[in-house]
């Protein structure tokens, strides 16, 4: 189907939308989250969007490109550099009844706002019986390359991950970008919607209008019968290469997209892992205490029996992210790294 | 000087000081009951400021209080036995007995939720805040911080984002001298909270906290700034905190700060003073100021007979509540 599928460049998708029965309509990712944006902001009066930068030239990388002078500086608007505050001020607007979405537009930032979030926004609904709730969206972005090193660009969606009361949502193509912010900003918790720099660019099948990709539900990139890969944001991009290469060889790969970390769509992992017995943990993030940890965890717990070879975890190697082009080169496991690692599964 | 403040206002103000000492004097009596399982930080010395402030806002005004809550709860009309029976654990609490004596919330009353985190409700009010400056709602938002939250970063992010955007909200900061057992003086560079309004150009003013119609009259002032569209302001109002950071003991028995330090302050009442103040004023006499009391004191033992008799949450309910599943 048109919109779970991922194309690997413009090219591939343009030759989709011709061989196509439907017509497909052809966004970026980085458009998509705009238009998301922007239709929130129409539709919902208590939709306001701040962060630094975001209504400078580039917008955000595009992503916020002209709503400030669409719908005006009082909805969408620059802020001081101020992570912990701004985050208090998006918890406490949210709980008086608005629907921020706050950019942090790099999430190495992020730890700067760890007391909103953890202390505040993620217990608010539950310390208080219930009594309030916060629906905001923090939208970060993960950076790779170009020697960003490392304290501009890191994985650290597992730290948010670990905690209960946070929804954390990581898009892997353009459809879902639209349609999993909608969703979040119409959620009522507090969401932390993570982005990769490197999937801006990719275009994919967006519906103009409106729409909702649920949170909690993952999808099946692509069906095969040897072996899952569940792969996390970027990886899912790689892990669709990979499983190409794969086929070519006479390996049959399915790749599963949780979209989302918290809450996890377990059931739908464990049932592909019941029909293939392999499992392969394509992360971006680091290893240790990991999202990967996590789901081979549950795999265990509930279908051990499943399993036909022991579990294989990509990630990013446990170290900060180092600088120099060679270091960076063998810091990023992508195509080969995922292949390599479902050989080793299929051979047992 | 006689009053300019009605006769209804001033005994107002004494109602609200006076339901505060006696529901925290009330904690001090059963708290060694240990049926009140959870830590208590008390009010006693510092009523004027809750009652002096919150008498200039409406229902509908939010406040945010911090982990010494109980008064400010109680100025803002807080039911007291939802305020009790949260302390005591109970279903009927004001959280459901998930929150505990600091985590406080009466969002009929403009109450959205209370950190006991220092200084982690100071944002959260400006957010308040700034909702109300996009929907255009005239509500003024109140946070009440102390001087320890004051040396936090967040307050400095926090202030200068409400003068930047100009945001209907007042800084109210009660300066009791003390970070649970540390001094200001030990803690402060400069002892001139009220001066850090300077740096972003916002009125900043320090009061006698212990003054509840100088309170009043700095709040009402601040309150109608915000109100009116005039952004921001913050209000220092020294005080001196009778009882230990946390629990009902006093402090100096741990040996933590000099007795005098506490008899001079209790010299300085913040109800005793004003107490005496109506009756020499004329504007009650000393059996009408008693009757005020003997009421209150009715509802505090209510408000315990309700607490101690209401059932605790079910254990399934542990699991309830966290996360929001829609209106």
């Amino acid at each position: 189907m048109p919109w779970t599928k991922i194309y690997s460049d413009k090219t591939e998708f343009e030759e989709a939308a011709k061989a196509s029965s439907v017509p497909l309509r052809g966004i970026t990712y980085a458009e998509a989250l705009r238009e998301a944006q922007a239709q929130l902001l129409r539709d919902d009066e208590r939709v306001f969007i701040f962060g630094e930068g975001i209504d400078d030239p580039g917008g955000v990388f595009g992503s916020t490109l002209g709503l400030h002078t669409e719908f005006g500086d009082e909805r969408v608007f620059d802020t001081p550099l101020a992570e912990n505050a701004l985050t208090g001020i998006a918890a406490g607007a949210a709980t008086a009844g608005m629907r921020p979405i706050l950019v942090h537009m790099r999430i190495d930032f992020m730890p700067l706002t760890m007391d909103p979030i953890l202390n505040h926004a993620a217990k608010w609904h539950y310390m208080f019986g219930g009594a309030v709730h916060v629906p905001m969206v923090i939208r970060s972005i993960v950076g790779r390359g170009w020697g960003s090193a490392a304290q501009h660009s890191q994985n650290i969606h597992a730290l948010f991950a670990h905690i209960p009361g946070l929804k954390v949502v990581m898009p892997a193509t353009p459809y879902d970008a639209k349609g999993l912010l909608m969703s979040a900003s119409a959620d009522g918790n507090p969401v932390i919607f993570i982005e990769h720099r490197w999937l801006y660019g990719h275009t994919g099948h967006v519906p103009e209008e409106p729409y909702t990709v649920p949170l909690g539900k993952g999808v099946v990139r692509r069906e095969g019968s040897d072996v899952t890969i569940v792969a996390i944001s970027h990886m899912a991009a790689e892990a669709t290469k990979a499983a190409r290469s794969l086929a070519e060889e006479g390996i049959e790969c399915e790749i599963i997209d949780p979209r989302t970390l918290r809450p996890l769509d377990t059931e739908l992992i464990i049932s592909s892992v019941k029909k293939t017995g392999r499992l392969v943990v394509a992360d971006t993030g680091w290893q240790y205490g990991g999202i990967g940890a996590e789901i081979t965890t549950r795999l265990v717990e509930d279908a051990f029996g499943a399993l036909k070879a022991p579990v294989e975890r990509i990630n990013i190697p446990d170290c900060p992210t180092p600088a120099s082009p060679v270091l960076e080169a063998a810091y990023y496991p992508g195509v080969t790294e995922i292949e390599n690692a479902v050989k080793r599964v299929i051979a047992g | 000087m006689t009053s300019k403040l009605s006769k209804e206002t001033l005994l107002g103000l004494y109602s609200t000081m006076l339901k505060i000492r006696l529901f925290e004097e009330k904690i001090v009596e059963l708290y060694p009951e240990q049926e009140m399982k959870c830590p208590v930080h008390l009010y006693i010395g510092q009523e004027a400021i809750a009652a002096g402030v919150c008498a200039n806002l409406t229902k509908t005004d939010y406040i945010v209080s911090n982990h010494r809550c109980h008064g400010h709860a109680i100025a803002k009309g807080a039911d007291i036995k939802a305020l009790m029976a949260e302390f005591y654990g109970k279903a009927a609490g004001c959280s459901k007995g998930k929150g505990g004596s600091m985590h406080v919330v009466d969002v009929e009353r403009g109450m959205l939720g209370t950190s006991a985190i220092v200084g982690g409700g100071i944002p959260m009010g400006v957010g308040s805040a700034l909702a109300s400056s996009i929907r255009k709602d005239g509500f003024v938002t109140v946070i009440f911080l102390g001087d320890g939250a004051s040396e936090e970063g967040v307050f400095y992010e926090s202030m200068n984002f409400a003068a930047l955007k100009n945001l209907p909200v007042v800084f109210i900061c009660e300066n009791n001298g003390y970070a649970t057992n540390s001094p200001q003086h030990a803690r402060h560079a400069t002892c001139d909270i009220s001066g850090m309004a300077n740096a972003y150009k916002i009125p900043g003013r320090c009061i006698d906290g212990n003054d509840v119609e100088a309170v009043y009259a700095t709040a009402k002032e601040a309150i109608g700034l915000a109100r009116e569209g005039g952004g921001p302001s913050l209000i220092e109002a020294v005080t001196y905190r009778w009882k230990g950071h946390v629990g009902p003991e006093a402090d100096h028995l741990k040996g933590c700060r000099p007795e005098v330090e506490l008899t001079d302050w209790m010299e300085k009442c913040p109800v005793k003073r004003f107490d005496d103040r109506l009756v020499n004023e004329g504007v009650s006499d000393k059996a009408g100021l008693i009757e005020i009391g003997a009421v209150i004191a009715e509802e505090i033992e209510e408000a315990v007979r309700f607490s101690k008799a209401a059932p605790y949450p079910l254990a399934e309910d542990l699991l309830t509540e966290v996360y929001f599943k829609g209106e």
